[in-house]
């Protein structure tokens, strides 16, 4: 009899002491945590993919609750989430736009090599060999390091350069991080017209290097109905605010680097 | 064999001899696992350290004044219990008291409730027999040699990262065959005799 008794009581009382050290520890350590944290946390993706600039959904949702985010805050969850969220808050969310990457650059075999890089895949350590295998300090390099970092299979690398797949696309800004030359922004999903060159150098010398690179000639600033962009520094820049679409500094571009994916959607393939 | 140098050799043979992941391959999840880089492996090596040390020392009273030989048939069940509800207890205490602590490492400490180095290191002290002193050192040793494995093995993968492998040693291949590779030199340590 007493080999059955005492493991029992041995091993139930321990269970009893641990668990009346539980039930006591949540009572004398409870902590007051806001209701609407679950709740958040619960609305928000859960990649942990920190593309919001937080280190990870529940980081984002204590800065949503503190009031140092927006409800829209994630870009991966997009309108969904900030909706649900926003009716946990109790604010409306506005109207959110869905955002995606765009490189600003379609040099690849357009643009002049300076040397043939040899050397690690890698945009950066290219970027560190002579300042580049590309005659163009701006361009893209097409090592792939955004295609790397991208976690969505979004980014590829076509005829040379960086493009991104807007479908696929989550605007999480892994490519934004990666790619040494920040030829890569975040743009409304809506924008169909963009400048896609990076290049400050003057047009003379931008002829000899690239076919597609911006010269700064303002026929598009000439063109523009809304007055949306202009030019500094030797290149086209789009007010997203201002721009309406129209498409018309696409047309006049003579080095037809603006593209317009609305009326040429083969363009951006 | 004087007490101190007694203990010294204790935590030495923890930390490189006998290192829990590299010759016993006890927890080896989370070394391959929380191991990508290498801020994440020292938080979860400080949990490991921390949960090993305080296991160690309540498994050893429990073992010497509850069970003894008698029910020591009962010791998996008893470790177990105990580990799981010293971690969830520990964890509601740092959250109220020091949240600093619990931020950099609340997310690691659930994870390691049922880790099996901490129940092999409960286990280990009763088998070599050691005494409180001795458990307490060993297991905090113990969690020492696995964070130095476990920091060591992700400065090895975060240079993995540019490193030009074969496409299908990507991801898990290539971080087995580096760990094997360091067991290998950790093996090393075995002709290192104490005393």
């Amino acid at each position: 009899m007493q080999t059955f008794v005492i493991p029992v009581l041995i091993l139930g009382g321990l269970g009893l002491f641990f668990g009346l050290l539980l039930a006591l520890g949540s009572k004398i350590f409870y902590v007051e945590k806001d209701p609407r944290l679950d709740k958040i946390i619960a609305a928000l993706p859960g990649a942990n993919c920190g593309g919001c600039g937080h280190s990870g959904c529940a980081a984002l949702a204590n800065a949503i609750l503190n009031g140092e985010a927006p409800v829209n805050g994630c870009p991966v969850g997009g309108a969904a989430s900030a909706q649900a969220i926003a009716e946990i808050m109790g604010v409306s969310a506005g109207n959110i736009d869905k955002l995606v990457a765009h490189v600003n650059c379609r040099g690849g075999i357009n643009a002049k090599k300076k040397f043939e890089y040899e050397g690690i895949e890698d945009c950066l350590a290219a970027s560190k060999v002579a300042g580049g295998p590309l005659e163009c300090t701006y361009g893209c390099l097409g090592m792939g390091s955004c295609v790397k970092a991208c976690p969505y299979d979004a980014i590829h690398i076509v005829n040379g350069a960086a493009q991104v797949d807007a479908e696929k696309c989550r605007a999480c800004g892994k490519c934004i991080e990666a790619c040494p030359r920040h030829i890569i922004s975040i743009v409304k999903e809506s924008a169909s017209v963009f400048v896609s060159c990076s290049s400050h150098l003057k047009g003379g010398e931008l002829r000899k290097i690239c076919n597609i690179g911006c010269i700064g000639c303002h026929l598009c600033e000439k063109n523009c109905p809304t007055g949306a962009i202009t030019v500094n520094d030797n290149l086209a820049s789009i007010d997203y605010n201002k721009c309406i679409n129209c498409g018309k500094c696409a047309e006049v571009c003579p080095r037809k680097l603006i593209v317009n994916a609305a009326a040429a959607p083969e363009a951006q393939n | 064999m004087s007490g101190l140098t007694y203990y010294f050799s204790l935590a030495l043979s923890a930390i490189l001899i006998e290192n829990f992941i590299f010759v016993k391959f006890l927890g080896c999840c989370p070394f391959l696992g929380v191991s990508k880089k290498i801020d994440t492996a020292t938080g979860m090596g400080i949990a490991v350290i921390f949960v090993m040390t305080v296991a160690s020392a309540v498994t050893n009273l429990v073992n010497t004044y509850i069970l003894g030989t008698t029910y020591a048939y009962m010791r998996t069940v008893v470790f177990i219990l105990i580990i799981a509800s010293l971690v969830q207890f520990i964890e509601m205490f740092l959250m109220k008291s020091m949240p600093a602590l619990y931020e950099s490492l609340g997310i690691y400490l659930p994870l390691i409730t049922t880790n099996c180095a901490v129940l092999g290191v409960a286990n280990l002290n009763v088998t070599n027999g050691l005494d409180f002193i001795g458990s307490v050192i060993c297991g905090s040793s113990a969690g020492g040699g696995f964070t130095l494995a476990i920091v060591l093995f992700a400065s090895v993968r975060e240079k993995l990262e540019y490193a030009d492998y074969p496409k299908c040693f990507e991801g898990f291949p290539i971080a087995l065959v580096s760990a094997s590779l360091l067991a290998i030199a950790f093996m090393g340590f075995q002709g290192l005799s104490i005393f």
